[in-house]
């Protein structure tokens, strides 16, 4: 049985543990309705050119884990911001662990999806936002929408903004042989109101591991929000992660995407400005080597006037590592004054290694500014020299450049921390110790 | 300390330096000068071992030792300093922690620990008093928006921190005005003793008041076509180079 007649026959299995009278599980029965009708994205489709998911089909994942399992916190403290304090969100094979967890519901309610999708206190929220950002007609958006039970709820009300960061971790153990994972976010952010996620998914085996993930991010008025995912996993763990969110006027969402790890990555990153004054930014690095595949699709639908967008995507290709970025930007017509940039710059450092980078801009508005640029390149041989001759070994010029070239990107990043962390993972990747504190 | 024997060489196969012949001991200052495209920055990438060009013939010795196929960090640690034309701006990485790496990495070629951190900022201090570096500077990414002078000023503070035997000022005087001339040189100046050496690279002789060179040579079409003392400058300050290019002819 292929991977697709098995989660469609699975899906009456997951019937059986959900409560089918609540009005989500019609939103799940036209979901994986969509999903068996479409199947699995082929490399036919313009959008799934250069990123093949033949192999993973071929995979007898276990859609459902077959027991609790348990982690001591020691053996994955690692894997938390531990630096600082955070509310921790915590799933292990796709079970909530409130062992691991710090969840709160004082004046904001940072908890499960779970709990959102069945009790009645979160109807009206999950009635107004559950599943209205996301596509409906994207085959791998319906797949996780109708296995959509588990996964981190995020509501902070009005003028609220939580004591701090909320970090989303997702282990997987490796007792089931290979496993399959599709949490659900859903991330609300009223007006004025303002909060810092950081989201990891961390395989602890090297079993084969597929995450399909949706996260639906919603920021009223005003409202800011710094999203970090930290894509650092095993070899043998993949990801597909689709993200959509949704703006209204002066909101200020940042998405920060690093690449480090796993076999393969696919973020699909929408962003829909539906209101005026609105700032997104989308930034990321990728440093891959090995075989390693990381493909990054980004969506800004620009629908009112005078809103901005900024894309900056750094990407370091080593060994027989691919990646892909295509940017994709709307404009509508009265989408006037609207600013938006894009840049992607990459440098490949073997000649096995190889980039696609498109940039695809619909522009229906005449009165904006939109720029876009990307370089593929190796580096710069002067910039080379010159820290050579101070005496740095050329191995170490090497990766304090592609330091450098990559470094720009953390400028935005807000916890001091967080970026401390990032750098030393750049060090680390890079494979050499800079000899200086980070 | 520095000797050039018979230098010729090339990028992609064009000819620039053809057949150079230089010896510089330790104490001397010597002043590099010639029109523009005589070859007197590939001199300077050449002795601090710039892959790029390619030595088809001839030697340069350190202390005795032939250069040839020496990497261009291990003569960093042997004692060869190149101040760059044009520095180059590294994002993300500061003044202080890019002396640090330099300093240990060539501690390390010389099997010797890491500095200790309070030597190092010892250290920092009193060569950036030196140069008359503001503390605040040095926490900067490495030449990202500096001014010209700033740039200049913070090669010399390297030179400072790296002690070399051999420093080759490339251009160090272009793009700084008078008050940062006089602290660069000063700079220059105080770092100079009996065990070391500078070559000054030059257009014009306004550096050569600052710093007094014992020997001056003119770089013409890849060769040194005359030498002598300090007044040479002056004699080419006045006369420019055209006169030189004939009497070459002739």
């Amino acid at each position: 049985m292929d991977l697709k007649d098995k989660l469609i026959s699975s899906f009456m299995a997951f019937e059986n543990n959900v409560d089918v009278e609540h009005p989500v599980h019609e939103v799940r029965m036209a979901a994986i309705k969509n999903f068996e009708e479409k199947g699995f994205p082929s490399k036919k489709e313009e959008a799934w050119k250069y990123t093949s998911l033949n192999s993973i089909q071929k995979i007898d994942f276990s859609i459902f884990p077959k027991q609790e399992n348990t982690i001591e916190y020691k053996d994955v403290k690692r894997y938390f911001l531990h630096e600082i304090d955070s509310y921790k969100i915590v799933f292990v094979d796709g079970i909530y662990s409130s062992y691991l967890s710090e969840t709160t519901h004082d004046g904001v309610d940072i908890c499960l999806m779970s709990s959102a999708l069945t009790k009645p206190m979160y109807k009206p929220v999950i009635d107004v936002y559950f599943n209205k950002i996301a596509s409906k007609d994207e085959s791998l958006t319906s797949l996780n929408t109708a296995f959509s039970r588990e996964g981190a709820y995020i509501y902070i009300p009005k003028n609220k903004m939580p004591k701090k960061p909320i970090e989303i971790l997702h282990f997987s153990t490796g007792n089931e042989a290979s496993l399959m994972l599709q949490p659900r976010n859903l991330v609300v952010v009223e007006e004025n109101a303002e909060v810092q996620i950081i989201e990891r998914h961390q395989s602890l085996t090297s079993n084969d591991i597929l995450t399909n993930a949706v996260t639906e991010i919603y920021a009223d008025k005003n409202a800011i929000i710094d999203f970090y995912k930290i894509q650092n996993d095993a070899a043998n763990a993949s990801l597909i992660d689709n993200t959509y969110i949704d703006q209204k006027d002066k909101s200020v969402v940042k998405v920060h995407t690093f690449s480090f790890g796993g076999k393969m990555t696919r973020n699909n990153l929408n962003f829909f400005q539906n209101g005026e004054y609105i700032d997104s930014t989308m930034k990321g690095i990728t440093i891959l080597g090995e075989k390693q595949h990381v493909d990054h699709h980004t969506l800004v639908h620009h629908i009112e006037p005078n809103c901005e967008s900024h894309q900056d995507y750094k990407g370091i290709y080593g060994d027989s590592s691919t990646g892909v970025f295509n940017g994709k930007i709307i404009v509508d017509k009265i989408a006037q004054k609207t600013n938006a940039f894009q840049q992607n710059n990459n440098i490949l450092i073997s000649d096995k290694a190889s980039i696609n980078t498109k940039p695809q801009l619909e522009i229906f508005a005449d009165d904006v500014k939109c720029s876009h640029g990307c370089t593929i390149g190796q580096l710069d041989e002067d910039a080379l020299f010159y820290l050579q001759s101070r005496g740095i070994p050329q191995k170490e010029a090497r990766a304090l450049l592609m330091y450098a070239f990559a470094n720009n990107v953390l400028t935005s990043v807000r916890i001091p921390e967080l970026k401390t962390r990032i750098n030393k993972l750049i060090a680390k990747k890079l494979g050499v110790n800079l000899g200086f504190d980070l | 300390m520095l000797k050039i024997t018979n230098l010729h060489a090339s990028v992609e196969d064009k000819e620039i330096l053809k057949g150079i012949n230089l010896e510089v001991k330790a104490g001397e200052v010597h002043a590099i000068m010639g029109p523009n495209g005589s070859g007197k920055s590939t001199l300077a990438s050449v002795i601090a071992g710039k892959e790029e060009f390619e030595v088809t013939e001839g030697t340069i010795e350190l202390s005795g030792e032939d250069l040839e196929d020496v990497s261009p960090e291990e003569r960093a640690h042997k004692g060869v300093f190149l101040s760059f034309q044009y520095p180059v701006e590294i994002p993300g990485v500061s003044v202080t922690n890019f002396m640090k790496t330099a300093i240990n990495e060539s501690r390390k070629a010389r099997g010797l620990e890491d500095m200790p951190a309070k030597e190092m900022l010892k250290l920092i201090r009193e060569k950036s008093e030196l140069l008359e570096i503001d503390r605040k500077f040095l926490s900067r990414s490495l030449n990202e928006g500096f001014s010209g002078g700033e740039k200049k000023r913070n090669e010399i503070f390297q030179m400072a921190m790296l002690e070399p035997k051999v420093a080759i000022l490339d251009e160090t005087d272009s793009g700084l005005d008078i008050d940062a001339l006089r602290i660069v040189s000063n700079g220059v100046n105080k770092l100079k003793s009996k065990d070391n050496a500078v070559i000054l690279i030059t257009h014009y002789q306004r550096l050569l008041e600052y710093i007094v060179p014992d020997f001056v040579h003119v770089l013409h079409n890849g060769k040194i076509v005359k030498s002598g003392g300090k007044e040479l400058a002056l004699e080419l300050e006045e006369k420019g180079y055209d006169w030189l290019k004939q009497e070459t002819v002739v």
